[in-house]
């Protein structure tokens, strides 16, 4: 976000930030390293000017040429949104598999962007075992995640194919020595004048494991609960930002926070109430949808996905009463609203209040480390990092809140552990149950 | 345990000298944050006061001690005192399992603490971070919250019945993660709100620093609370065999050791490492049968609601009840029984002991190499010749996660107060139709009379 308002700005300030982060490098030049900027990846070629338009393809550039500089960084910075939300409608329409999967790269991406903004940092390019242990601690920990999304959700499956549920029943010990070899690996792979350098990537992949993987696997979790419940989250983050900037570029005076200069309160406070409007707004209209609104079931006799049930009660619409002062504003007695539009209430308000964390935790992540990017991908934006900033507590958010409020176990999978107890356990709970059942009159008392 | 042999062997490190210029690349990130600091290489600070400077003999060692063993000479009198220190924890344990599983727990829990704090203070003389007030009272926050996650996690499972009872707690039970949720959330903004100009970077990685640490130190703390509930006996094989292959390979290491091991911890040898396989392997076989004997330390501990206490009184399990097993016949024709009686148990104190032995010192050689990237020679000094807590737990890391995940794939089935929890939740026609599921079951295998 902070990004946006840097190119949104003049060139002094550009080259006023330039100018500041060159002297601050000097600094942080050790001996190893040569004149060039300690981010430029050799590969990428990125030379270090008000990078405009280097990335964007030629056929945007031709269309620009006429323009300032300040309206054609705009333009594109704006066709690229465009462009960005087009591509989630598309995916969203693709289903859920299509949905997975783009989840599961772009956290790929997101990992391999952090880790090598930490091999610049460190300059540990020539210890070449880091780069292959970074990546195997990558898939030993989406496997152990995946594994455990997998048995939960495809149980009829796995029953089924003797591999898979050999595979499931050992998960954890699997997974656990899969990590053990990574971890040996890496003790044998200390190098006598390395020590340093490398219990810091040690520590740096953790962390960003950490944070990107767990996160995109509660997004996956989210998503199997219903895709409304990855759709509204996620949109209300982004119109948080877009509001937050909008609000603040035409009415923005008071400066928000020191981290981020250019945030400023009347962004914040106008992009909350939009995000809650808007919220409301979005919910109410895919709330009508039962693509949108079903668990996400796997069904084993056609092997694939589908989204087909009875909605629950969340979304069904109910009157509530208005309390008397609203009565005497609007004239309607009741309101008819789908009990899932106030759960998106309190979305939109951790969204505004609580995502804007994130990103001055990213933009703070940016200074500390003298970064002006994430990296290049998107031109006019960055990289998949900068945009997904402040949707890192988003996702946990939503999975906590499920978990409090909406969700109660899942069947299947009670009655799986139920089975695998012993058999004095099992009539142990048979009785409770029944004494249970039978005290709400579900079953006669005879039986 | 390179400490053991370093101050057995009374030399310092040669390498250490060497490392300082590679590594100077590093530090010089270190003190980028900081621009007023000293140039100076040294990792002494006021405050914890561990100079990095050769190895300090009897510093913290009491009087009556040093007084006793005044006459001998330093490498002996070395030898005596970490001997006196071994025997005295080793008798603090014996009296800690006797007082019983609450005292266990609340050993652990100062443990945990204790080795949090060393890493912490680690991290903080790294990076010269002192004056960044805040970060003391974030990073014990950031533990409370966590303890408090993980701590809740357990008391609802295990303490059900007294959680029932109670309204508060039920309240907290049902929202436990939204409210831990909550209290991490306030710490992570605190951070944020706390991030001063000059020194985005230093704290960033105390941030990050303060992450691992708790990743690693409190996870294995609630592995082994976990693996406690499950039976005294979980806790105390897993614990013994690493105590117990650390001083056989120290011992087989002194009496044959030739061949150098790993660079990295270049007084271990190859000797040892086998000795001490084999040793702790026979050795784990005899305490599994020794404890497996007795109630106290195989039943599962558990919560009386009525009396208030811990109890452990329960019908063994199968594994720890004698079966016979008949030797395959090239064993049978060395020893000549046919058959042998032995509890399922001491077969799991095998793999229990092979994981100590051999991936155990891997966790010891990932200490070493922390403890030589951050020139370090101990984590603290609290034990007078051991070093800190964390010198003497290094080796146990990945031995309690590994005796988690090996109840849970082998021995345990789910928790059944747990099922009845989430069975309780569901709604009624799901728990009506797994009433009748269960019920067909249980008629099937002669549970129930079929009339029912």
């Amino acid at each position: 976000m902070t990004e946006l308002r840097h190119r949104g700005t003049t060139e002094n300030d550009i080259q006023q930030q330039q100018s500041e982060d060159k002297g601050s490098e000097n600094e942080g030049k050790a001996e190893k390293d040569g004149a060039s900027d300690s981010e430029a990846k050799p590969d990428k070629g990125l030379p270090e000017g008000p990078a405009s338009a280097d990335d964007t393809p030629e056929v945007l550039n031709k269309a620009l040429s006429g323009l300032s500089s300040r309206w054609k960084n705009w333009w594109v910075r704006g066709i690229l949104t465009l462009a960005m939300i087009l591509f989630f409608f598309i995916i969203i329409y693709l289903g859920p598999m299509v949905l997975m999967m783009i989840v599961l790269c772009v956290q790929i991406k997101c990992f391999q962007e952090i880790i090598h903004i930490g091999y610049s940092v460190y300059h540990s390019y020539h210890l070449p075992w880091f780069r292959t242990l970074s990546w195997y601690f990558l898939l030993c920990v989406n496997y152990f995640f995946y594994g455990e999304t997998v048995t939960d959700y495809f149980s009829n499956l796995v029953q089924r194919e003797e591999p898979l549920r050999i595979l499931s029943k050992y998960h954890r010990l699997i997974s656990f020595a899969l990590y053990l070899t990574g971890f040996c690996m890496f003790v044998l792979s200390l190098v006598k004048k390395h020590y340093r350098l490398q219990f810091y990537m040690f520590g740096w992949t953790h962390v960003t494991l950490l944070i990107v993987v767990t996160q995109s696997h509660l997004i996956i979790h989210n998503l199997f609960e219903g895709m409304i419940w990855f759709i509204v989250p996620i949109s209300c983050v982004i119109c948080n930002d877009i509001m937050a900037y909008m609000f603040g570029f035409f009415f923005g005076r008071t400066p928000l926070i020191k981290l981020s200069p250019k945030k400023t309160w009347e962004g914040f406070i106008g992009g909350f109430f939009s995000t809650v409007v808007f919220g409301i707004l979005l919910s109410y209209v895919m709330s009508g949808y039962s693509f949108f609104v079903c668990p996400v079931e796997f069904n084993s006799d056609r092997n694939s996905f589908e989204v087909d049930c009875e909605p629950s009660d969340l979304f069904q619409l109910q009157d509530y009463a208005l309390p008397t002062a609203l009565q005497s504003l609007t004239g309607w007695p009741t309101v008819r609203l789908y009990p899932f539009q106030i759960h998106s209430i309190a979305l939109s308000a951790f969204a505004s209040l609580m995502g804007p964390f994130g990103g001055f935790f990213a933009s703070g992540f940016k200074r500390a480390f003298k970064i002006k990017d994430f990296a290049n991908t998107i031109p006019g934006h960055g990289g998949i990092m900068d945009r997904f900033d402040c949707q890192y507590l988003m996702a946990t958010f939503v999975n906590v809140y499920i978990a409090s409020f909406i969700r109660g176990p899942n069947p299947a999978k009670v009655v799986q552990q139920l089975l695998a107890l012993r058999l004095d356990q099992q009539l142990h709970i048979f009785n409770s149950l029944k004494t249970h059942l039978t005290e709400r009159g579900l079953l006669e008392e005879a039986a | 345990m390179t400490e053991l042999r370093r101050r057995g062997g009374g030399d310092g490190d040669p390498d250490s000298l060497s490392e300082t210029i590679s590594d100077k690349e590093a530090d010089g990130e270190d003190r980028l944050g900081v621009p007023g600091e000293p140039g100076t290489e040294g990792d002494s600070e006021s405050k914890a006061g561990t100079p990095d400077a050769p190895p300090s003999t009897t510093d913290n060692t009491p009087q009556f001690l040093n007084k006793a063993v005044e006459g001998l000479n330093p490498r002996w009198k070395n030898w005596w005192i970490r001997g006196v220190l071994s025997l005295a924890m080793i008798s603090a344990f014996f009296m800690m399992i006797y007082l019983g599983p609450i005292m266990l727990i609340l050993v652990v829990m100062s443990i945990q603490i204790k080795c949090f704090q060393e890493i912490i203070d680690i991290g903080y003389r790294v990076y010269h971070s002192y004056e960044l007030p805040w970060f003391r009272t974030l990073c014990w926050y950031f533990l409370i919250c966590v303890n408090y996650f993980f701590y809740g996690e357990t008391l609802a499972e295990y303490f059900g019945a007294l959680v029932q009872r109670e309204e508060p707690l039920q309240f907290l039970v049902r929202y436990h993660r939204f409210i831990s949720f909550a209290l991490y959330l306030a710490g992570f903004c605190m951070f944020v709100l706390s991030l001063v100009k000059k020194h985005y970077r230093l704290q960033f990685y105390m941030f990050a620093w303060t992450h691992v640490t708790l990743l690693i130190v409190v996870t294995q703390s609630h592995l082994v609370i976990q693996n406690l509930f499950e039976g005294m006996i979980w806790f105390l094989v897993p614990v013994s065999i690493v105590i117990c292959n650390d001083i056989m390979a120290y011992l087989f290491g002194f009496f044959f050791g030739r061949t150098p091991l790993i660079k990295l911890s270049p007084k271990k040898t190859w000797e040892g490492f086998i000795g001490g396989f084999f040793g702790t392997l026979v050795f784990g076989f005899i305490l599994a049968y020794l404890l497996a004997q007795f109630q106290y330390f195989v039943c599962p501990v558990e919560y009386d609601s009525e009396s208030n206490r811990f109890t452990v009184q329960c019908e063994p399990s199968d594994i720890f009840v004698m079966h016979e097993y008949t030797l395959p016949f090239a064993v049978q024709n060395i020893i000549r029984w046919e058959t042998v009686t032995l509890y399922p148990y001491q077969i799991h104190s095998v793999a229990l002991s092979t994981f100590g032995s051999l991936i155990g010192p891997f966790g010891g050689f990932f200490a070493s190499g922390f403890k030589r990237a951050f020139k370090i020679k101990d984590f603290a000094d609290t034990i007078p010749g051991h070093g800190g807590i964390m010198d003497r737990f290094d080796c146990q890391y990945l031995m309690a996660t590994f005796t988690h995940v090996y109840i849970a794939s082998f021995i345990r089935g789910p928790n059944p107060y747990k099922v009845l929890q989430q069975l309780l939740v569901l709604q009624p026609e799901q728990q009506l139709s797994i009433f009748k599921t269960l019920r067909d079951r249980l008629q099937e295998k002669g549970m129930l009379p079929s009339t029912m």
